[in-house]
């Protein structure tokens, strides 16, 4: 017992980067739900630059290799994709509260 | 029981009394009035600087803050847009290859008809603007068009808006529906607000104009057109009303959309039809 205590703390920690670590198939995913996205913002024409150059990046750091950052970054290209989506439709009405009148 | 029957009737007509004054306010609120907005638009402005000038407003920052307007005024002798001036006077007087020329192109030859622009093309059914015109005049007239945002097409409006220097904005909207909606949708685009930033047009140049933001004083939409194209010391050059929506676009963190995009051309035409009766300044100088 005292013995396989460290042994399995030793297997959870070497486990435990491989868990998290995303590969190329998560990076893949993730880029394509920010583009599917990014192309619906454009299509709305309420693009972002902020979600264009996180696309952009995700693109970089999967082009050396690092999925790990990459993912992060498509991810972060996603979220502000859907957050120009959401401010797009909120303005369809919104902008009226702005009007001089 | 009759007094429950009075009581029952007379909320019933005092329901529909009130339905029927305020019915005609809500169809009013949805209908498009450019008049009634520009009456409202120049007003709010006039109020909130009862200090400026009306005519002064066309000065951008420089309205709003004395200091500034010293400097420039002083600058105003040797103005940094002088060399564009220049070049647009020489390659407006320039013919194409054709033999033809920009005056064959516009009416009274194309001196002093800036405030008549923007206009709305019945023919097309859209909103035309000076930039517009002038790349249409030259590939009709077989020459490429220029780029929309500096250089050669910031001298060429530089010219033409000096020489309507002093005279009022005179923008017309036709009673055509097509005409009301692009007013409408250029009024929709000043109001919406865009990019990560979550600014609109109105956010700095109704809500904010006279205060700083960071080094700079935010100018009133009221006449913001008047004065362009502009020499930017920011852009170290010259700059059109393309450049201007554009840069504004990517300050907000919005991916701006192409020059002469269908929003920018109403968004020019609301902003100049609400300036009307101010008086055309341009070619201006800004920081």
């Amino acid at each position: 017992m005292k013995r396989s205590l460290p042994l399995a703390m030793l297997l959870a920690l070497s486990l435990a980067p491989a868990a998290s670590a995303a590969n190329e198939a998560d990076y893949k995913a993730a880029y394509a739900a920010a583009e599917a996205a990014s192309r619906e913002a454009a299509g709305m024409r309420n693009q972002w630059t902020v979600t264009v150059s996180a696309l952009a990046a995700a693109k970089r750091a999967a082009d050396g290799g690092d999925f790990d950052r990459a993912t992060t970054a498509a991810k972060e290209a996603e979220a502000l994709a859907k957050a120009s989506i959401f401010q797009a439709m909120s303005e369809k009405e919104a902008w009226k509260a702005m009007e001089i009148r | 029981m009759k007094a429950r029957i009075a009581l029952v009737l007379g909320s019933v007509s005092a329901a529909f009394v009130a339905l029927t004054l305020a019915s005609p306010r809500v169809i009013a609120a949805d209908k498009v009035d450019p008049a009634a907005d520009a009456k409202a638009f120049q007003n709010f402005f006039f109020q909130k600087f009862p200090d400026v000038k009306r005519e002064d407003f066309v000065n951008g920052p420089y309205s709003m803050n004395a200091d500034m307007k010293r400097q420039w005024q002083e600058k105003e002798e040797f103005p940094p847009y002088e060399f564009a001036l220049d070049a647009g006077k020489e390659m407006f007087a320039t013919p194409f290859k054709n033999g033809k020329s920009y005056a064959d192109c516009f009416p009274n030859g194309g001196i002093g008809i800036r405030q008549n622009y923007p206009y709305f093309d019945e023919k097309e059914g859209k909103v035309v603007t000076l930039e517009l015109a002038l790349n249409r005049c030259r590939e009709a007239n077989g020459e490429a068009p220029y780029s929309y945002v500096k250089d050669e097409m910031a001298s060429l409006t530089a010219y033409m808006a000096f020489t309507s220097r002093g005279k009022p904005m005179d923008i017309r909207i036709p009673d055509d529906p097509r005409a009301l909606a692009a007013f409408e949708n250029g009024k929709r685009y000043f109001y919406t607000r865009r990019g990560q930033m979550n600014f609109s047009c109105a956010s700095c140049h109704v809500q904010s104009p006279g205060e700083r933001i960071r080094a700079e004083i935010l100018a009133p939409a009221l006449g913001i057109l008047n004065a362009m194209p502009i020499y930017r010391s920011e852009w170290s050059g010259m700059g059109t009303t393309s450049r201007r929506f554009v840069t504004c676009n990517s300050q907000t963190r919005a991916v701006p959309l192409e020059p002469q995009a269908d929003e920018y051309r109403d968004v020019e035409y609301f902003l100049s039809y609400v300036a009307n009766g101010l008086p055309i300044s341009g070619p201006g100088a800004r920081p």
